[in-house]
């Protein structure tokens, strides 16, 4: 242990007047009082104010009831079998939520059935004010606890640079598989319809064109214009886009093969018409 | 023997003095009544506030606007209050002790000038009266500290008598200094003295804080630990004795001492006006207007000196913490008082010399 020292007496009366200068000084700079009633608390995003209830999510696991320190989750549920999805499946069975409550007079905020939720149907929301002049009302049923879900604030961004979520990509990939298809549909009705346009009379049926007539059209310029190049057009947009390589490169090759395609369909409509 | 039992009699009139009896009784008492009540209770808002803001809080803000009707809402709460009264108290010492706390913290105004002409009575032993009466308070704190049946109260109690006692030497002796200066114990007397003073028989206006800037430093220092005021505050304690002689009072009755405390801090801080801030004066020299409006002015003056007083007494308050009792016993008796004697020798020998 090093010896104790003992600080430097500063002459009589220094100590006193630079106490009575910190207050002085205090005196004179803002006051940093919220007036709560009159004007909101800056709350720090993550506030632990109440527990938000989604309980389309929950699947009656019942690990935040058994992880609450306080027993303060009571949850009630019924098994309902459900009738196979194919003939000739098996009947499954399924737990319905008859009843979620947190009483938030026993919980202490621990934040540990959130943590322990596996399927994000529990949520933390900065809302505060539900106080009650009876105790009872602190008690929170399922409606009440889902009413909370409007208030809870969306999560923090992403770092810079983070792979997106697994479950955003995948809706991601498979929104765009939907796209593409639906595209490939239009275009191939849309060529059929131009063939029978070109056969019959020419503004007899714009209808039937619908949308996806528009496209070809406008593809069909650009074809014209630079048959090759347009892959790496579409390549180059989708890797600023953010895309992956596989499947910018997937695209522009599938946009390339579409534009071969319709090539060859105008050429023939071409010849047709000559 | 009869020459001592008489009452001393106004010496100058005052401007409250109009011919009628009783319509002059009302005035004086009405005076006498606003500075206790009213001018306390601005006292009391200015600590809340300037307290707050040392403190990087606001202070109170809700009851009328920044919080100014804050002491009055006080007021209405405590009266609002159950009375309680221990059953092992005393019970007629028990409730007769606020009162006697807070009589004499009232009757000090009496003498208390504060414009020129402005004043119930001008006595001739005005300085004496004045602090005599301030010393019967301790009488109510002692009566409440006992009454109480309660080991804080009465450890609080004791402190106080013991604080108050050992506090009133300096105080005395440093305002002695101020009688010997100014040559008469009338407070309006020595206010005239500080606009007429004399050195080597030229006639100068000089405040008596300048030639005894030790004595105010002392009179302020005891005044501060006669209202049991923090850092002074060993008779409330809070930390240690829950509230000293105040514990087992609530309501209306711990008003009143919580009253005494704020009017007993205007009654001081008016007495240092008087004693070393040249009374109504504006600045040393500087003439006051003649008739109502330098009356007017005048009061207005010593307002504002008494609340610049209660501004540092509250300033000290935050700024330092409250001293052991061996400390503050300490102070007194071994600097203090000695120093307040030396205090008297410079002052009697400057007033012979000079």
């Amino acid at each position: 242990m090093s010896p104790v020292t003992t600080p430097k007496s500063a002459p009589f009366g220094v100590g006193l007047l630079k106490g009575a200068a910190v207050t002085l000084k205090h005196l004179f700079r803002p006051a940093v009082t919220q007036q709560y009633p009159h004007e909101r608390p800056d709350l720090a995003p993550r506030t632990r104010g109440v527990i938000a209830l989604m309980d389309e999510n929950c699947t009656v696991c019942m690990l935040c009831s058994r992880a609450c320190p306080d027993w303060c989750i009571y949850i009630d549920s019924h098994k309902e079998t459900v009738p196979p999805a194919k003939e000739g499946g098996r009947a499954r069975t399924r737990n319905v939520l008859d009843r979620f409550a947190i009483d938030f007079a026993l919980c202490m905020y621990c934040g540990i059935c959130v943590d322990v939720c596996p399927f994000d149907a529990l949520w933390w929301s900065p809302e505060f004010e539900y106080a009650e002049y009876d105790i009872d009302g602190l008690l929170h049923e399922m409606d009440r606890l889902r009413e909370w879900m409007d208030t809870v604030p969306p999560p923090p961004p992403l770092d810079s640079g983070a792979d997106a979520p697994a479950e955003v990509a995948d809706a991601i990939a498979a929104k765009q598989k939907e796209l593409d298809a639906a595209r490939d549909a239009a275009d191939a009705a849309a060529s059929e319809a131009e063939a029978k346009t070109d056969e019959g009379g020419d503004s007899s049926k714009p209808a039937a064109k619908s949308a996806g007539s528009g496209k070809p059209n406008v593809a069909d310029v650009h074809v014209e214009g630079a048959g090759e190049q347009l892959d790496q057009e579409v390549y180059d947009s989708l890797i600023a886009e953010g895309k992956s390589e596989r499947m910018a490169r997937a695209k522009a090759k599938a946009a390339w093969v579409r534009a071969q395609k319709q090539k060859q369909l105008d050429e023939d409509s071409d010849g047709g018409d000559a | 023997m009869t020459t001592i039992l008489t009452l001393p009699l106004a010496q100058q009139a005052s401007v409250l003095d109009v011919g009628n009896f009783a319509l002059s009784a009302v005035f004086k008492i009405g005076v006498v009544l606003v500075m206790f009540m009213v001018i306390s209770l601005v006292g009391g808002y200015l600590e809340h506030k300037a307290m707050g803001h040392m403190q990087a809080r606001t202070g109170p803000m809700e009851a009328g606007p920044h919080g100014t009707l804050q002491l009055v809402a006080d007021g209405i709460k405590f009266v609002q209050k159950e009375d309680v009264i221990p059953r092992n108290a005393d019970k007629w010492v028990f409730a007769a002790a606020p009162g006697v706390a807070l009589v004499p913290a009232m009757l000090g105004f009496y003498v208390l000038p504060l414009g020129p002409g402005v004043w119930a009575a001008d006595l001739e032993l005005g300085l004496f009266y004045a602090l005599a009466i301030g010393s019967i308070g301790v009488l109510g704190i002692l009566m409440g500290g006992w009454a109480s049946a309660n080991k804080f109260s009465l450890i609080g109690g004791l402190r106080a008598a013991a604080q108050l006692i050992a506090y009133e030497l300096p105080l005395i002796l440093a305002a002695a200094a101020v009688g010997i200066q100014a040559g008469s114990l009338s407070l309006v007397d020595i206010v005239d003295a500080q606009m007429t003073m004399q050195v080597f028989g030229t006639p100068i206006t000089m405040w008596f804080i300048i030639p005894q800037l030790l004595g105010f430093v002392i009179f302020f220092i005891a005044a501060m630990a006669e209202l049991s005021r923090p850092p002074f505050d060993m008779p409330i304690a809070d930390s240690e004795l829950v509230f000293g002689y105040m514990t087992e009072y609530t309501g209306i009755k711990f008003a009143m001492y919580l009253l005494t405390e704020y009017g007993g801090m205007v009654f001081m801080s008016g007495l240092m006006v008087v004693l070393y801030l040249g009374g109504w004066q504006i600045l040393p020299g500087v003439d006051m207007p003649e008739g109502t409006w330098g009356a007017l002015l005048g009061v207005g003056v010593t307002l504002g000196k008494i609340m610049l007083l209660i501004f540092v007494i509250v300033w000290a308050r935050v700024a330092y913490p409250r001293l052991r009792e061996d400390q503050l016993q300490k102070i007194s008796w071994l600097i203090l008082i000695p120093l307040s004697l030396l205090n008297i020798v410079i002052v009697a020998l400057g007033k012979v010399l000079l």
